[in-house]
């Protein structure tokens, strides 16, 4: 514990750690200082001046007035914020940052919440006393995120520091010098970070904000209601705005142990889907001849029960990973209550052979915040960025802190930190675990003895074990598994690989998960061989691949689009194609949906229900509905308590969705995290043969992860199209160029035309599709043998 | 993690690096890198642009900030930001010669503002912009570290003290 010194402020004595800030100080015991430029997160630039104090020490003041942000204290300090000197100096600095500034609050989103306006209306003069000519300053595109008014700019600096040490991509700059300073990018671009949005929240005054909701509603008509973010592991603590019945934007909520200030901007626009034209807002039917037609709820959820009783043990019901707890729990309760055992939540696995060792409780390994402290950080099949942007942000900042980072991957990944990243086709990627291991002096038994013995490190590969091993001891090891490793045909030797380099080097292995709430479905039990609690089931039921591979007579659909959000489109729709009914709960139509479908059922979405989600480090996060759902949608765990009862299962008279969860908690009590293998993952034989053939990789794009981001506008606005990306000299030797057409042909799953890109991070061997985006809903399996004809 | 402790780098293809402007002025930049530590390439940013400035006649574009840019394997726009910062960097084309003129302090109290109102007449030029025959480009800078025998004016390397309009012309006369 360093030493504490003591310093008065205003009069009052504050504790402090030498070093701190004044301000930091002043802010802890709650003494207001006047500042713009700084900023908690960001480091010091100490360049509005806006924070001037009058400051002693041991009796003797500092010669002129001195800046709150960037003078560090000492014992004994006195500082005055209100002294008529300090007063003076923070009017003069106001008064000179408006000279520039435009009088135009009536016209700015900012107004209402603008620092600026704020401070002058404790700082400022009535009369401006400047009468010459105000500068103006063109505005910069930034992108269809982010609306920006560059007159506005008090060149505080935020924003170009947020780009250079949080994102760590700088495309904002100060360029120009003086009075023709100007915050821009220079030449015209977008911003392409992954947490561009957060720079609105920085940006003190209406110089920058944010596009989507700009002129929607003024702060003061706006309430506030806590929420959580829906798409990626952590969980993000949100600020939902609500005006009437209208989510207008989403802010974030400070919460330190998970996305500290800052939010994705997947979870800050998100939202904008929920209006999205193809929202379903009442009950559909499928009539002969594949019409639709509406129709009432009773009648509706009466057709499915029917259809439901009729299946009993034939029904087969997927949920999205990012459906409520609550939803998860009932759904399962339904399905076992019916006799049925087929329940799925893991939408784009393929290899379900691991499912008997399966960890008993998944979770990320260590706590988020301590991912930042880890000193060797082995990423196995995740893109990190695209797949949990917040996560890598301490992924980064582990690796800025001298940590190794390393990554084996089916493609070369852009990081905005230095990492080694071993990139090979998805069955070099064993061989470069195993080379790992190898490094390791481990020889693994059953299939791992075969691929260890096959191989040889590289100098590299020695290094980088070694480096583990050092951050192993120091109990400072992860190895992470990501989406890309779930989706791999041989996720259950890329799991024993990892369990056995963890085991080697006394590091911990975590899991990333795929959607908000796949590790809810453990406790939830809305898995094939998870009951509620995450106990074990004795006989397991089918998996997800197992249920479309062997048709029910009935599928339950809840949350998910078949052609993105599975792992085999082509297959799925075959096997939903030969069910005599299928019921989709979801938010949206689309003619994916429609084409399988038979009865759909509206639902509630983000925001409009209560629930509860589990995030990657197993916090249970409540929170309660800020609108309500359009037209006739209803929140999902209401759907499901009517069809309980319909269905005459016991104890479905629930009054709240906590009466739910009140339940699943109790059962919950035991459930401890533990990503140990509860049995042999090492028996398998490996389904990739290091052959010639040619393998897709389809990764999911950052904003094609579920139903909602795939509607977010301004999100999409810049996204991913489907194109097939082949290493350069794999595109010449077949004979293919950029721009050139091919047909894709994974066997059942064909697409007649997607143009092709060349791209040096693709090793040779494979051809990145990626999935969930228009156009890859016709193809099969994410990871998996693909062959290209040129069109 | 602050901008000024850890230096921003995108590395660069280092076949694409190899390749950039000619082997002289790549030999001439790698001599100031190697003034500073190995992460702080970028320090070498002002005389890399001034060198490939030179080598362009006088100007840089953004092609070649960029790739001043990737030489140094530093963003883009921390090359932009230094460009257009200092005085003696040209985002734009000149003419054959500079001629700028102080206008801090004391030159400004010795009569540097006569001059300047005297170049706008005579070869009617406003500052920043470059004379009809392309000439020269006129240029207001600031102070030139020469006070002393202010006003003082800078034609490309070669200082002018104590200048009045008329000799001033007689210097502009002489060039070619
Ligand atoms: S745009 Fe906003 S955040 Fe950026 S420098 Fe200007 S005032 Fe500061
Ligand atoms: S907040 Fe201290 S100078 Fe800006
Ligand atoms: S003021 Fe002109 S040289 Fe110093």
């Amino acid at each position: 514990m360093t030493q504490k010194v003591k310093i008065e402020i205003d009069g009052r004595t504050c504790e402090a750690t030498p070093g701190e800030m004044i301000i930091a100080v002043a802010d802890r015991a709650g003494i207001p200082i006047p500042r713009f430029c700084y900023h908690k997160k960001l480091s010091i630039a100490a360049n509005c001046r806006m924070c001037l104090v009058e400051a002693e020490q041991g009796g003797r003041p500092f010669p002129k007035l001195v800046p709150a942000c960037a003078t560090p204290v000492m014992e004994g300090m006195r500082v005055q914020t209100r002294s008529a000197l300090a007063r003076e100096a923070q009017q003069s600095t106001l008064e000179f940052l408006l000279i520039n500034h435009p009088l135009d609050c009536p016209i700015c989103d900012q107004g209402g919440e603008c620092e600026l306006q704020d401070l002058t209306l404790r700082y400022g003069k009535d009369k401006s006393r400047y009468a010459e000519a105000k500068r103006v300053v063109k505005d910069e595109n930034l992108g269809p995120l982010i609306a920006t008014e560059m007159t506005r700019c008090i060149h505080c600096t935020r924003c170009v520091r947020f780009g250079a040490e949080i994102a760590g991509l700088r495309e904002l700059g100060a360029t120009g010098r003086g009075d023709h300073m100007r915050i821009g990018t220079y030449v015209e671009q977008t911003l392409g970070h992954e947490l561009s949005g957060n720079i609105i929240d920085l940006c003190p005054v209406g110089a920058l904000t944010a596009k989507p909701s700009r002129f929607r509603a003024r702060p003061w008509e706006l309430i506030q209601v806590d929420g959580i973010a829906p798409h990626d592991g952590l969980g993000s603590h949100l600020h939902l705005h609500v005006r009437g019945r209208q989510l207008v934007r989403v802010h974030p909520r400070a919460q330190e142990a998970i996305n500290e200030t800052w939010i994705s901007d997947r979870d800050r626009f998100s939202y904008t889907g929920l209006s999205a034209p193809d929202r379903l807002g009442e009950p559909m039917i499928k009539r002969e001849g594949g019409c639709w037609q509406a129709l009432e709820w009773q009648g509706a959820l009466q057709i499915a029960a029917e259809r439901i009783r009729e299946a009993g043990s034939e029904l087969g019901a997927l949920i999205a990973p990012n459906a409520t707890l609550e939803e998860m729990y009932l759904l399962q309760r339904l399905v076992r209550g019916l006799g049925a055992q087929a329940i799925d939540s893991r939408l784009r696995q393929q290899d379900f052979r691991g499912d008997a060792a399966d960890a008993s409780l998944p979770w990320l390994g260590v706590s988020i915040a301590k991912v930042e402290e880890q000193e060797g950080i082995l990423l196995i099949g995740s893109d990190i960025r695209q797949e949990q942007p917040l996560l890598a942000h301490r992924v980064r900042k582990a690796a800025l802190a001298g940590g190794l980072v390393a990554t084996v991957n089916p493609y070369r990944l852009d990081l905005t930190f230095p990492a080694i990243q071993f990139t090979a086709s998805p069955s070099g990627m064993l061989r470069e675990l195993a080379a790992l291991a190898k490094a390791l002096r481990k020889r693994g038994s059953g299939t791992l003895r075969t691929l260890i013995s096959e191989v040889k490190p590289t100098a590299q590969q020695v290094e980088v074990a070694e480096q583990l091993k050092q951050a192993g001891k120091r109990y400072r090891g992860l190895i992470l598994l990501g989406a890309l490793a779930t989706a791999h045909p041989d996720y259950s030797l890329l799991r024993a690989l990892a369990h056995l380099i963890a085991d080697a080097t006394r590091a911990k292995v975590g899991f990333l998960p795929a959607a908000a709430n796949s590790f809810g479905a453990y406790l939830a039990g809305a898995l094939p061989h998870r009951l509620p609690g995450a106990r074990p089931a004795e006989t397991p039921g089918l998996s997800a691949e197992a249920m479309l591979n062997k048709p029910r007579k009935v599928y339950l659909l809840w949350g998910l689009e078949p052609g993105f959000d599975l792992a085999d489109p082509a297959k799925a729709v075959q096997g939903l194609d030969r069910a005599d009914f299928v019921i989709a709960c979801t938010g949206y139509r689309s003619p994916a949906l429609e084409r399988v479908a038979d009865l759909l059922l509206p639902i509630a979405l983000f925001a409009e229900t209560s629930g509860t989600l589990v995030n990657a480090q197993l916090d249970w996060q409540s929170f309660r509905g800020a609108i309500p759902p359009p037209v006739e949608a209803r929140p999902g765990w209401k759907v499901l308590r009517v069809l309980g009862n319909l269905l005459e299962l016991e104890g479905f008279d629930y009054r709240s969705s906590e009466e739910v969860l009140e339940e699943l908690r109790k059962q919950c009590a035991h459930a401890k995290p533990n990503n140990d293998p509860r049995g042999d993952l090492k028996k398998l034989p490996p389904r990739l043969s290091n052959g010639d053939r040619l393998y897709r990789i389809g990764n999911v794009p950052i904003y094609a992860l579920d139903a909602l981001v795939r509607r977010a506008e301004p999100l999409q606005a810049n996204a991913e199209f489907l194109q097939v990306s082949l290493n350069p000299d794999q595109a010449a030797e077949m004979g293919l160029g950029a721009g050139d057409q091919v047909e894709i042909d994974q066997g059942e799953g064909k697409l007649a035309k997607a143009p092709v890109r060349l791209d040096p991070r693709i090793p040779r061997g494979c051809a990145r599709i990626p999935a969930g985006l228009s156009g890859s809903e016709q193809l099969g399996p994410q990871i998996g043998p693909v062959s290209l004809e040129k069109r | 993690m602050s901008l000024k402790s850890t230096p921003q780098t995108l590395p660069t293809d280092p076949a694409v690096r190899e390749n950039l402007f000619n082997p002289e002025i790549r030999a001439a930049i790698d001599r100031h890198i190697a003034k500073y530590p190995p992460e702080w390439k970028q320090s070498a940013v002002m005389p890399a642009l001034t060198l490939v400035q030179e080598w362009n006649g006088g100007w840089l574009t953004i092609e070649l900030m960029n790739e001043v840019a990737a030489y140094l394997e530093m963003p883009p726009i921390a090359v932009y930001e230094v460009a257009s910062f200092y005085g003696m960097y040209d985002l734009k084309p000149t003419g054959r010669h500079k001629v700028c003129v102080c206008n801090s302090i004391s030159c400004l109290l010795n009569g540097s503002e006569a001059l300047i109102e005297h170049v706008k007449k005579r070869y009617q030029v406003a500052p920043g912009e470059t004379t009809a025959d392309g000439k020269f480009t006129f240029k207001e800078v600031e102070c030139l570290g020469a006070c002393r025998h202010a006003p003082v004016v800078l034609i490309d390397k070669t200082y002018g003290e104590n200048l009045t309009p008329e000799a001033l012309d007689r210097w502009i006369e002489e060039l070619d």
